[in-house]
């Protein structure tokens, strides 16, 4: 695909860093408000969608290899696995919660009923929410790039 | 009309009826009472920690879940990059 | 009657979606009726566990600023939060069985020319 018009390729150059932040935040404030891993890595997948449609896909293909995206997918379902494997060190099984009330980081206990939102809490739940939504941004923009730029090589056009 | 029209058009009304039926049966917003719903509404705050409950369902009390689901993501993607892959000669 | 009205708008997607697979002939709108009938039973999932409470209905079960009478008859007041947490995954599961089947459907048009059912089966009989 080639790319678009200089109107498109600025207002996407604009957009970008908003869309990015607001889905880091929908990724960070999982265990306070809705949200959650998957659904914030779909919305910054969203985001680099979009500069893929402004920038054209045989550009964008030669800059970003594959091979470097696949280690960041390794990287976040390795984290994954791996906290859940430090339960099973700490505790006495698989997939324990071992930050809640004696840990380093993340270990306040909030009042019982309606409170107002505080960070510091739940033990393991925002390590397991980084890295699944690493994961979900990779595989999203890998498919993605791999079948546009796919489509634009000459056997594949008839 | 020929003869697929009318074959058509006769199954597909008695899908609905049977479908429309059984929706008809239902009750919206009366749900079976269990235990383990209360349960976790009741001690979500005071085991894990947070405050929301829909977060540590998929995270805390059934993780293994979201370990199967993490793994179907990972054979999609491998599977649409090995479809188009370009052998080198 | 008129309180049903989800569950008759999942019975009309999965007719329409199960229409779409039966009795089209190109490739692509049969994958588009695939993913109508997976986003009506989705939605199936969730009207299943609402619980209806006082005059506004159910509360989600959240605690972050919920309001206080909510909070006081806590386990009546909030909407069952399984059947939630399980429609999570079975969004991201239909993601990925649209990937995989729109790779295969260019695939084949790049080994036949053509998207077109019945003359794909008529190239493979000869």
């Amino acid at each position: 695909m080639s790319e678009m018009s200089k109107i498109v390729r600025t207002l996407s150059n604009i957009l970008f860093p908003f869309i990015m932040i607001f889905g880091l935040y929908v990724i960070a404030h999982g265990h306070l408000t809705p949200g959650g891993g998957f659904q914030g890595g779909a919305v910054v997948a969203s985001g680099c969608i979009m500069l893929l449609v402004a920038y054209g896909s045989t550009w964008v293909f030669e800059k970003i290899k594959t091979s470097r995206l696949s280690v960041f997918e390794s990287l976040g379902a390795l984290g994954f696995i791996g906290t859940a494997f430090f339960g099973l060190f700490f505790g006495g099984w698989f997939f324990n919660n071992f930050l809640v009330r004696n840990g380093i980081i993340f270990n306040v206990v909030p009042a019982t009923g309606s409170t107002l939102s505080n960070f510091n809490t739940a033990g393991v739940l925002p390590l397991m929410n980084f890295s699944v939504g690493v994961k979900v941004i990779a595989g999203l923009f890998v498919i993605v790039l791999v079948m546009g730029y796919a489509s634009s090589l000459k056997e594949w056009k008839q | 009309m020929s003869i697929r029209t009318i074959v058509a058009i006769v199954f597909f009304s008695i899908l609905a009826v049977f479908f429309v039926f059984t929706a008809l049966m239902l009750s919206f917003g009366e749900p079976k009472k269990t235990d383990m719903d209360d349960y976790i509404i009741m001690h979500t705050q005071n085991e894990t920690g947070t405050n929301s409950g829909v977060t540590t369902i998929v995270f805390d009390y059934r993780g293994f879940d979201t370990l199967g689901e993490a793994t179907i993501l990972f054979a999609a993607v491998s599977g649409v990059i090995m479809i188009f892959r370009r052998v080198k000669k | 009657m008129i309180y049903n009205l989800p569950f008759i708008a999942v019975v009309a997607m999965i007719l329409i979606g199960l229409y779409a697979v039966l009795f089209k002939r190109n490739l692509v709108k049969m994958v588009i009726g695939i993913t109508i009938i997976e986003s009506g039973v989705n939605l199936f999932l969730i009207t299943l566990g609402y619980r209806w409470w006082g005059e506004n209905g159910g509360v989600v079960p959240i605690f972050t600023s919920a309001p206080s009478e909510a909070v006081k008859s806590a386990p009546e007041s909030m909407v069952l939060p399984v059947p939630q947490a399980l429609t999570l995954t079975s969004i991201v599961i239909g993601v990925a069985v649209l990937a995989l089947m729109l790779s295969l459907v260019m695939h084949l048009y790049k080994h036949y020319g053509t998207l077109d059912v019945m003359k794909i089966r008529r190239m493979n009989e000869e």
